[in-house]
């Protein structure tokens, strides 16, 4: 493999994976809104 | 009152389903394609530009105005965008995001097909001991509606209606469904394109052969990412960025308001919507430059992939190169690619039924399993011709004009409305009321200016396509006073047939003329049932619209 394209390969899919991975567990971590929230599997009581 | 009480699961499977409604068949073969014949590595800079400014605001437009419409009990385009402007016309915009959907489902169910029976294929080893010939053959034969590979009559009739009816018992379960499908299919798509991309990066030379003495994967790798900064001049590059961008995130469609209107106001949108589109870039970047192009340069050699680079191959050809792998890896890695291929595809396509859905839910109180079913009859009708006639190019025109032409159009519209109808104040507060993340203030000015511009920019540059996509050499005819010659791709060349019209001047065959003409006269048949059915949806909005006003909750 020829270093410019190793070098973009790199610049470009290492950050992505990186963004990617971080935006997700982001979400992850984020406590919940109070209820009644948009999303119906940590409901009290079932709608 | 609308009977619509569904509601998503968890947050993580909205995610997981508005990255499956992104990720589609494109992000593993348009997007290697595409890099490749527009500069290699150079492509990816026009390409994440366009991301960061179309894309991303675009996300951030149509999850914003979704969650906006549902407030309002609007779970569709049509009174999504009537709900943000004054003015009888903007529902019947909104048709488009209904319409595209009935459209592109008609023919993406019928790729979603392929793939179901590709897996059995492949399971059952029938491209065992085939040549590359005998396995592109193969295809040809499968999609010729009279012959079967299996013993089944019409059996790509038969499958294809198999897989709509899978849709629609999905669909028919609602949200819950759809998002069980995308909890499932999502981490296993990525497993199976690890498992392949990691495959395309350690082939090496080990697949060259007598015939293909030469065939490296590395080639691949670096015909793709080696940059070639020449292009980025080009503003053919930037345009197949744009357009790859579009495609890749489905944005322009109406599927992603729809996912979104079932959000509450104080929940967040914005890292949902960076975060699904950033799923989608992985899978496309990452993975999806890693499959195809390596393990066909693998194994083909370069030359052969800059020949043949496109959507065929993987149907034509990846089987026969699994094959290579011995007896065992090549129905893992078959069942691996069509299986990734199919839950890339159903995602896609139970993303397309919601809109409906939602809207006969939303205004005619129907239940979801009749809205469902109503879908899947619609898809059908609108989907068999494209099955039966995909020769005369029924398929391609659907997706040229349904799943092309009328993206670019709906999403040039939605931001005019929500950046200079809605205004850019009122939706910079919708997409920041509930975020997790804090959007750049610079995005409000990229929403209101850029984005809208890059737009007209696509839409243009597709309309008024010059000749040989040379840009270059049409500004210069045009300053030098030669005029602007259209490429026969371009939109107003297309509405004419030019390019068919053109071969049938120049033919002598009369078999060859025979074709041309009843190609001529499919093609005006497609362009029918899409007007037809544009039309009928705009009558359909028109009924609950005065079904609204009787009702009194007319809208503004």
């Amino acid at each position: 493999m020829n270093t410019s394209a190793l070098i973009t390969m790199i610049l470009v899919q290492v950050p992505v994976t990186i963004v990617t991975i971080y935006f997700f567990l982001k979400v992850l971590r984020t406590p919940p809104r109070a209820e009644p929230d948009s999303y119906i599997d940590n409901d009290d009581v079932p709608r | 009152m609308s009977t619509n009480k569904e509601a998503w699961g968890t947050r993580v499977g909205l995610i997981l389903a508005m990255a499956g409604n992104a990720v589609g068949l494109g992000n593993f073969l348009r997007f290697p394609v595409q890099a490749v014949q527009n500069g290699g590595g150079a492509f990816i800079i026009p390409y994440f530009v366009c991301f960061l400014l179309m894309g991303i605001p675009l996300l951030l437009i149509e999850w914003s105005t979704g969650r906006f419409g549902g407030k309002f009990g609007n779970h569709s385009t049509p009174y999504i965008l009537d709900t943000m402007a004054k003015g009888r016309l903007w529902k019947y915009i909104g048709v488009f995001g209904i319409f595209t959907n009935i459209a592109v489902a008609a023919y993406y169910c019928y790729i979603e097909s392929w793939t179901i029976s590709y897996v059995f294929h492949s399971l059952f080893g029938t491209f065992s001991g085939k040549s590359q010939a005998e396995v592109a053959t193969f295809f040809t034969q499968y999609i010729d509606v009279m012959h079967s590979t299996t013993g089944i009559p019409f059996e790509a009739i038969v499958v294809y209606i198999l897989c709509l009816a899978l849709n629609t018992y999905i669909l028919s379960r609602g949200l819950r469904g759809v998002e069980n499908v995308a909890k499932i299919g999502m981490p296993l798509l990525i497993f199976f394109g690890i498992v392949l991309a990691l495959r395309g990066l350690t082939l090496g030379t080990s697949g060259a052969t007598e015939l293909h003495p030469t065939a490296n994967a590395w080639d691949g790798i670096n015909f793709l990412w080696t940059p070639q900064f020449d292009s980025l001049t080009n503003p053919k590059v930037w345009l197949a960025a744009a357009g790859q961008i579009f495609f890749t995130l489905s944005v322009g469609m109406g599927t992603v308001h729809c996912y979104a209107a079932y959000l509450k106001t104080k929940d967040d949108i914005a890292l949902n919507a960076v975060s699904a589109g950033f799923m989608n870039e992985f899978v496309e970047v990452v993975l999806g430059s890693m499959v195809v192009i390596p393990i066909a340069a693998g194994y083909l050699g370069l030359d052969w992939v800059k020949e043949n680079a496109g959507f065929g191959m993987a149907f034509q050809t990846m089987p026969y190169l699994f094959q290579q792998w011995g007896s065992l890896f090549a129905v893992i890695a078959g069942v691996m690619w069509f299986g990734l291929l199919f839950f890339a595809g159903i995602t896609s396509s139970l993303a397309m039924g919601t809109p409906w859905m939602g809207f006969m839910q939303d205004e005619f109180n129907w239940k979801r399993e009749k809205s469902a079913y109503s879908f899947g009859l619609i898809v059908l009708l609108m989907g068999l011709p494209t099955v039966i006639f995909y020769q005369q190019g029924v398929f391609d025109e659907y997706d040229y004009w349904a799943g092309t032409v009328s993206l670019v159009v709906f999403a040039l519209l939605e931001t005019i409305v929500f950046a200079w109808i809605f205004g850019i104040n009122r939706g910079w507060a919708e997409i920041n009321a509930g975020a997790d993340i804090r959007i750049p203030q610079f995005y409000k000015f990229v929403i209101k200016y850029i984005t809208p511009l890059l737009l007209l920019f696509v839409f243009l540059g597709s309309l008024l396509t010059p000749l040989g996509n040379d840009w270059q050499a049409a500004l210069s005819g045009l300053f030098s006073g030669n005029g602007w010659l259209l490429d026969n791709s371009s939109i107003i060349k297309q509405i004419t047939n030019a390019a068919l019209y053109e071969q049938l001047a120049a033919a002598t065959d009369v078999a060859q003329i025979a074709a041309l003409k009843s190609k001529i006269f499919f093609v005006n048949l497609a362009r029918t049932f899409l007007i037809l059915l544009f039309l009928g949806i705009c009558v359909i909005v028109y009924i609950a619209y005065k079904k609204r006003v009787k009702e009194g909750r007319n809208t503004l």
